[in-house]
């Protein structure tokens, strides 16, 4: 800082101390030390509001839920005590977490795969590349109403419940895993891709040393070889897709019970539709019509142990050690 | 790379062409179903954004009487009402998303700094799962959290009942507000971001900072000057991904943030924080009964094809920022 210039000059100090820098001493101004503080406080901010998430939810869970709730399918009634547990949309969390793994799990490594080991043209890998990262990017809401918009063509007919006058309803166990699939897709292509790129060149070359072409390279080797990853991806994706509730409340019908089409057993229960937690969840606050908000916290509750269970997982997979020779 | 000659095609070669194809045609779906999807929703879009011009953008009127009166329009195709000035409802969604952006940029900066430098390793242990976590609460349990403990605290104990009164013939206050929302939203997207910025500030190779430290910078600044800098793409990549979720966010924001279209008044001051709004995503989400009724139907499909517009727009601008910023910086994965 450049002081005017003073009439009568202060008097130099006797010993020109060196600047902090040469004493070995960091200078921190008085910005510095706030900026500091600040990230302290954020970090520790952080902890504390996941804490009270934690804790509140234990309490509220511990509170109200009850095995019978786990057990009793959801019945229509205004009454609390008559209007059962949550059995019906846990099944339904399941069938469909299942369901969109499935779809999106072949698919994503497919992708990955191409992406990765040939991705020629490469402008197409390139435009795929970021097609993926437009669907990653794309709300789950506007993905739900356009499948809804797909699967009530009559060409898609066979996959839910057909009304008289041949008008599809679109929602049911396949139409919504289908769209769930797709919002699990990004995270497989994402971590698969990772763990192949990741095994060095030289594995490759030594397959197709022993006369090896790529697709079985792939099966054989690289696959294997990155089952972590993909590990990873599909638990990544299953956390999404039980999580999710807008796909749910447009897709599944978000009947209270499961609704099964008669006919085949388990073709006529995906044809159906159901409800999961997490519109159990939405249904049962304020926000919805029933109003049961013990119930909501004890479904709560189970969403976020499934959901931290899963979180486990993730670990557990990638703490495991990979053999040697993809390092 | 085929490492058999290429004149002597063996049948193996051809399995390994057709799986190439086949791959191949698997990833360009993709393509395939966004171009389907830009198609089809804009398609059945299309009346609602004819049938107002570019005044469907702007404000007039009452948002929720003009969907009613979309809901109960005559069983005649030439009768149905289209008329749409969607003005409160983007102004609520550039809103909520804007300030918890923001908010959560600069909260995911000082968290990310404060975990790769300042942290202690018992601290930096622990915020680890604590990040995990919180990026993986399900949207509809803080929506839960928010609308049975966070919307009634406000309701009852920070509004003042002079700010009720002072807006009750617009409005009535009790605590679903755009305040509630952004707060909560912000702790939805904030976990992502600092993953990625410590990912990237964890990258950023050593002695760029030594280096910086040898001239005799603090290591605030050294963080702030050259490993915030070199991060710079990430960030812009972490900034974009926030936005993505914020924009689509529609469950939590639904339960919390008041189901009103009302677009609230700047100039109201403090009070302008309490006042309920309501955004595209959560609309079409409350509305979803009602899509089977084809005017109404083509709204909501009007509010998704803005959202799907805006999301692609994002990705590009991302992309575009980080290409801008190519060189001297570390390039996000």
């Amino acid at each position: 800082m450049n002081a005017p210039a003073q009439a009568p000059a202060p008097p130099p100090p006797p010993v020109a101390s060196p600047p902090a820098h040469q004493r070995g001493e960091e200078s921190w101004s008085r910005g510095d030390k706030l900026g500091v503080g600040l990230a302290w406080a954020a970090g520790i901010g952080l902890c504390l509001i996941a804490a009270a998430i934690v804790i509140f939810m234990l309490v509220r869970g511990f509170q109200y839920l009850s095995l019978s709730l786990l057990t009793t399918h959801p019945l229509p009634s205004l009454e609390q005590s008559q209007s059962g547990g949550f059995l019906d949309p846990i099944e339904g969390t399941v069938i469909l977490t299942i369901l969109g793994t499935l779809i999106a799990a072949p698919i994503g490594v497919g992708i990955a795969v191409w992406l990765s080991e040939y991705g020629r043209p490469s402008w197409l890998a390139r435009a795929v590349e970021s097609g993926v990262e437009i669907v990653a990017g794309t709300p789950s809401i506007v993905l739900a109403i356009f499948g809804l918009l797909v699967f009530q063509q009559s060409f898609f007919g066979f996959l839910s419940f057909t009304a008289e006058g041949n008008a599809v309803f679109g929602r049911s166990f396949f139409t919504a895993g289908a769209i769930m699939g797709l919002i699990a897709l990004p995270l497989i292509v994402g971590s698969t891709r990772e763990a192949l790129h990741s095994i060095p060149a030289h594995v490759r070359e030594a397959s197709y040393a022993l006369g090896k072409d790529r697709i079985s390279t792939i099966r054989r080797v690289l696959l294997p070889a990155s089952r972590r990853g993909i590990g990873t991806g599909i638990t990544l994706g299953m956390g999404r897709i039980v999580g999710d509730t807008a796909i749910v409340v447009v897709l599944l019908g978000a009947s209270l019970q499961i609704q099964p089409e008669n006919g085949t057993p388990v073709w006529g229960l995906l044809k159906g539709t159901g409800s999961t937690l997490t519109t159990y969840v939405y249904n049962n606050s304020p926000a919805g019509e029933g109003g049961a908000p013990e119930k909501a916290y004890a479904a709560a509750f189970v969403l976020l142990i499934v959901v931290i269970f899963l979180n486990f997982a993730v670990d557990l997979i990638a703490r495991g050690k990979e053999p040697g020779w993809t390092r | 790379m085929n490492v058999s000659g290429s004149h002597n095609a063996k049948p193996r070669d051809r399995t390994d062409q057709r799986a190439e194809i086949a791959l191949g045609a698997l990833a360009s779906a993709v393509l395939l179903l966004i171009a389907f999807m830009i198609v089809f929703v804009f398609e059945k879009a299309w009346p609602s954004f004819a049938h107002n011009g570019l005044a469907w953008f702007g404000p007039g009127g009452n948002v929720d009487e003009q969907l009613a009166n979309t809901f109960n329009s005559p069983a005649n195709p030439n009768d149905y009402v289209y008329t749409m000035h969607a003005w409160p409802l983007l102004y609520a969604t550039a809103l909520i998303t804007g300030i918890s952006v923001m908010l959560a940029t600069a909260v995911s900066l000082l968290s990310a700094m404060f975990i790769v430098e300042f942290a202690p390793a018992v601290m930096q242990r622990v915020l680890q799962p604590v990040i995990r976590l919180l990026a993986a609460v399900p949207s509809v349990v803080y929506g839960l959290i928010g609308i049975l403990v966070l919307v009634p605290f406000v309701g009852n104990e920070v509004i003042s009942g002079s700010q009720k009164d002072s807006v009750r013939y617009v409005i009535q206050l009790d605590g679903s507000s755009i305040l509630v929302g952004v707060l909560v939203l912000t702790v939805m997207i904030t976990p992502i971001m600092v993953a990625i910025t410590v990912d990237a500030l964890r990258s950023v190779p050593r002695h760029w900072t030594e280096g910086a430290a040898a001239l005799g910078v603090n290591r605030w600044r050294a963080l702030r000057t050259v490993g915030l800098r070199a991060a710079r793409p990430a960030i812009v990549a972490a900034i974009v991904l926030a936005t993505a979720r914020a924009l689509g966010e529609a469950i939590m924001l639904s339960m919390v943030s008041g189901s009103v279209g009302f677009a609230p008044n700047p100039l109201d001051g403090t009070t302008f924080f309490f006042e309920p709004a309501r955004t595209l995503a959560a609309t079409i989400v409350e509305n979803a009964e009602g899509l089977s009724v084809k005017p109404f139907g083509e709204t909501i499909y009007a509010f998704a094809a803005l959202l799907l517009v805006s999301s692609a727009f994002l990705s590009f601008a991302g992309w575009a920022a980080r290409q801008s910023m190519r060189k001297y910086t570390l390039q996000a994965r």
